[in-house]
């Protein structure tokens, strides 16, 4: 304390111009100077620019006519609804393939990294030329190379590609077989959901007793019986509600069936294929990251090198793979919106149609930035979560 | 002493016996390497089954079948689409991108100027390479000749109308000439400004670092090609009614801008590993805030982060190409521009333009990433375990 005040004493003794303080109030008064100064300036210009485009500000424009067509609609959707139903279809689209390609691309992603540490040397480089490829292109000429490159060149609907399980592949995307659940079908979900729960109270009881009394349980096996039996049970008891309406060929076009359009499909596995790239890499930083005293501690006790991996590898890599793992995701969330090269409707795609028409800038660029804002921060969010579960647990 | 029989000690020493065979030669390397267990070899004959699949064709579509020259399509298309290929040919059509070069390379900048970007180029590459190169002395000049000189040279030089040379346009440049450029000058503005908003963030002047973070995280959160929009959209609203932007600047604004946010974060990372006694150390000696930052703590934090400075360099580079979507023509975009050339619209133009872009495009970044790995092994002075 004494010293403190010798010390305040002495720099009140020196010129005031290095005094830290007011140096630091000096500067920040001047930045907000500054700030305020040129946001004043960029209101103004906008307001002016505004009233001379004739150009009505605040969000009013979403109730009006949107009056363009949407080529995948996951939602009801015509030209006469309105802006903001337009844009809440391009931010479900978006999200339809941001989940997609997130689940493929972290497949695709363990398998090549954790094939990148393969013993064997064939697979070890198949996995590199695959990771050193794809991190060196950028997104969008991937995107192109499915889109144009491939998609685009398949033969006609005519000589559609067969494909197992009645589907077709041609020009015009991916035909598959619909389901069609009939009467009954929902004790085959509610089946489904007892399943699962049931699992669940197996899978913790199993474990309890484990810990009581070292006896195992083939958690595992039950757990697939639970799961996939009780719902085939289901079926099979309300009479086979379930039936499929299969994509036929006709002359010019397949009627009937599911269709995956060649612009959702390209951007898919697009992004799928450039993620996992980089989620491959993280996934060997993540397994290398773990001592190799670990693994063989975990040798010298006696465990099958694939508890090994499962009990005491696996863990630990996910605490290091974790975090670069989410930034990965948010990273193919916002490359998503490169859809707009290729049409297919995301969230940029529409508000950018919204935001021609209307000439609603300002408010178009808003929301676009909130929602993606918005999707970052729950994916995060998730992932959080996902991470707490995972993080060591000290005492 | 001397009279004993020594016959039974060795004279010469006994030669070493090779490895047996079991544990060395190529035997050995593939037993150990290619089928070390059943699950092992599955996997080999799996990747002998994807390798022999995919290589034949990758080879006889990039090399054997494909065109290399010719004046039009004709030369690309099968007989049945026209051409003068059997039916069911497929094979690269080089003669699109031979035929294109030029474009690809410069736009549409006059053919009669060409040799101005190409002088460019040759300077850029005159600076960059003894740049590279660690022995080569004199580093502080070349890095104000090329990162101050090079820039202000280049400019005059390629918008020209000064010293008699016909001002062009920047909407008549394209292709690689747009995409070098682009990442040249975000490089050179992304560094500077990312350290400086990475100081700011851990300012302790509360004002400041809001800004900073806000910044940082609002430009994070959004995709590229948002705030492409932004600057292609909303520029022209901020400034006053008649005072127009190149197009071409605006998206020079949006890329540095994305870029220094995310180079900041790279830049905080380094700062935050910097233990805090080389601050400490640094203030005993009375150095002041900047002399502290530039003499003792950037050095060391920048060093650290060198891999991360060189992704956020590829990303970069890889992102200029997201300029297409304000409809401006970088490699990529004038690539697809030329799939609608009716003169050259076959099956195989479009992938074989794509697969050229992206040679060029692997070419570049790959670069950069092997030089990043050669550098950060040269600067490592054993501060990691």
């Amino acid at each position: 304390m004494a010293s403190q005040e010798v010390l305040r004493e002495e720099s009140s003794r020196a010129s005031f111009i290095n005094d830290p303080k007011i140096r630091s109030l000096f500067f920040q008064t001047l930045v907000v100077i500054v700030l305020f100064g040129s946001v004043w300036w960029i209101v103004q210009n906008v307001i002016d620019n505004l009233q001379r485009l004739h150009i009505a500000s605040g969000f009013g424009f979403l109730r009006g006519r949107a009056g363009f067509d949407i080529s995948d609609t996951p939602i009801a959707y015509t030209s006469d609804s309105t802006y903001g139903r337009a844009i809440v279809v391009g931010l479900i689209n978006t999200i339809i393939v941001a989940v997609a390609g997130i689940i493929t691309a972290t497949i695709i992603g363990f398998v090549i990294g954790i094939g990148r540490l393969s013993q064997n040397w064939l697979i070890q480089k198949i996995c590199t030329v695959y990771v050193e490829i794809f991190r060196n292109i950028p997104p969008l000429l991937v995107i192109f190379f499915w889109y144009s490159g491939v998609l685009a060149v398949l033969p006609a609907p005519r000589d559609s590609y067969h494909l197992p399980f009645g589907s077709f592949l041609n020009q015009r995307g991916f035909y598959f077989p619909r389901a069609v659940w009939g009467e009954g079908s929902w004790l085959i979900f509610v089946a489904l959901l007892v399943g699962i729960a049931m699992a669940w109270f197996v899978a913790r009881t199993a474990r309890q007793r484990q810990m009581a009394t070292g006896q195992q349980f083939p958690v595992f096996w039950t757990s697939v019986a639970l799961i996939v039996g009780l719902p085939v049970l289901a079926y099979v008891l309300s009479g086979f509600p379930l039936s499929f309406d299969l994509p036929k060929q006709s002359t010019f076009n397949l009627t009937g069936g599911f269709q995956v359009k060649p612009e959702f499909l390209s951007l898919y596995l697009a992004l799928s294929c450039y993620t996992a790239a980089f989620i491959a890499e993280i996934v060997r930083a993540g397994i290398r990251g773990v001592s190799k005293g670990q693994t063989e501690a975990a040798a010298a006790l006696g465990l099958r090198s694939g508890s090994i991996l499962r009990l005491v590898v696996v863990p630990q890599a996910m605490r290091i793979v974790i975090p670069p793992l989410t930034s990965q995701y948010l990273n193919l969330t916002k490359n998503s919106s490169l859809a707009i090269a290729i049409g297919y409707p995301d969230l940029t795609a529409t508000a950018g149609t919204v935001l021609n028409q209307t000439g609603q800038a300002v408010e178009g660029v808003l929301i676009m930035m909130i929602a993606y804002l918005i999707l970052s921060l729950v994916t995060s969010a998730v992932m959080n979560v996902v991470n707490a579960r995972m993080a060591l647990v000290e005492r | 002493m001397q009279e004993h029989d020594m016959s039974w000690v060795r004279t010469e020493m006994a030669l070493a016996q090779p490895a047996p065979a079991s544990v060395s030669g190529p035997g050995a390397w593939v037993r150990r390497n290619l089928i070390g267990s059943v699950g092992d070899t599955i996997l080999t004959i799996l990747g002998i089954v994807i390798v022999a699949w995919v290589l034949p064709q990758i080879i006889n579509w990039a090399f054997i079948n494909a065109v290399w020259t010719g004046p039009d399509r004709t030369v690309c298309a099968t007989v049945a689409q026209g051409g003068i290929q059997p039916d069911g040919w497929s094979g690269a059509c080089w003669a699109f991108v031979n035929a294109k070069f030029g474009q690809f390379m410069f736009g549409t900048y006059p053919v009669e100027e060409r040799w101005r970007p190409i002088l460019v180029a040759i300077l850029f590459t005159a600076l960059l390479v003894p740049m590279l190169i660690p022995r080569v002395p004199r580093k502080g000049l070349n890095a104000i000749l090329l990162f101050l000189v090079l820039p202000i040279v280049s400019f005059f030089l390629l918008v020209g109308g000064v010293f008699g040379l016909p001002h062009v346009e920047t909407s008549r440049w394209g292709g690689l000439l747009i995409t070098l450029s682009l990442s040249f000058v975000g490089i050179a503005v992304s560094l500077p400004l990312g350290t400086v908003l990475a100081l700011g963030r851990r300012s302790k002047m509360p004002i400041v670092k809001m800004l900073c973070v806000v910044f940082i995280e609002a430009v994070r959160g959004i995709p590229l090609i948002t705030v492409l929009f932004f600057v292609s959209v909303m520029l022209p609203l901020f400034l006053p009614a008649g005072v127009t932007f190149d197009k071409y600047l605006r998206a020079l604004i949006g890329v540095s801008l994305f870029a220094a946010a995310y180079m900041a974060e790279v830049v905080r990372g380094g700062l935050q590993a910097i233990p805090k006694g080389q601050y400490e150390g640094a203030d005993s000696l009375g150095l002041g805030y900047w002399q502290k930052m530039g003499l003792i703590v950037l050095p060391q934090a920048l060093k650290l982060v060198i891999p991360g400075i060189v992704n956020t360099f590829i990303g970069m580079f890889k992102d200029t190409s997201l300029v297409l979507i304000i409809s401006m023509f970088d490699l990529l975009g004038i690539v697809k521009q030329n799939f609608s050339d009716a003169n050259w619209a076959t099956a195989q133009t479009a992938k074989s333009g794509l697969v050229f872009a992206a040679f060029v495009f692997w070419l570049f970044c790959f670069g950069m990433s092997r030089y990043s790995m050669y550098t950060e092994r040269r600067l490592d002075t054993g501060h990691k375990r």
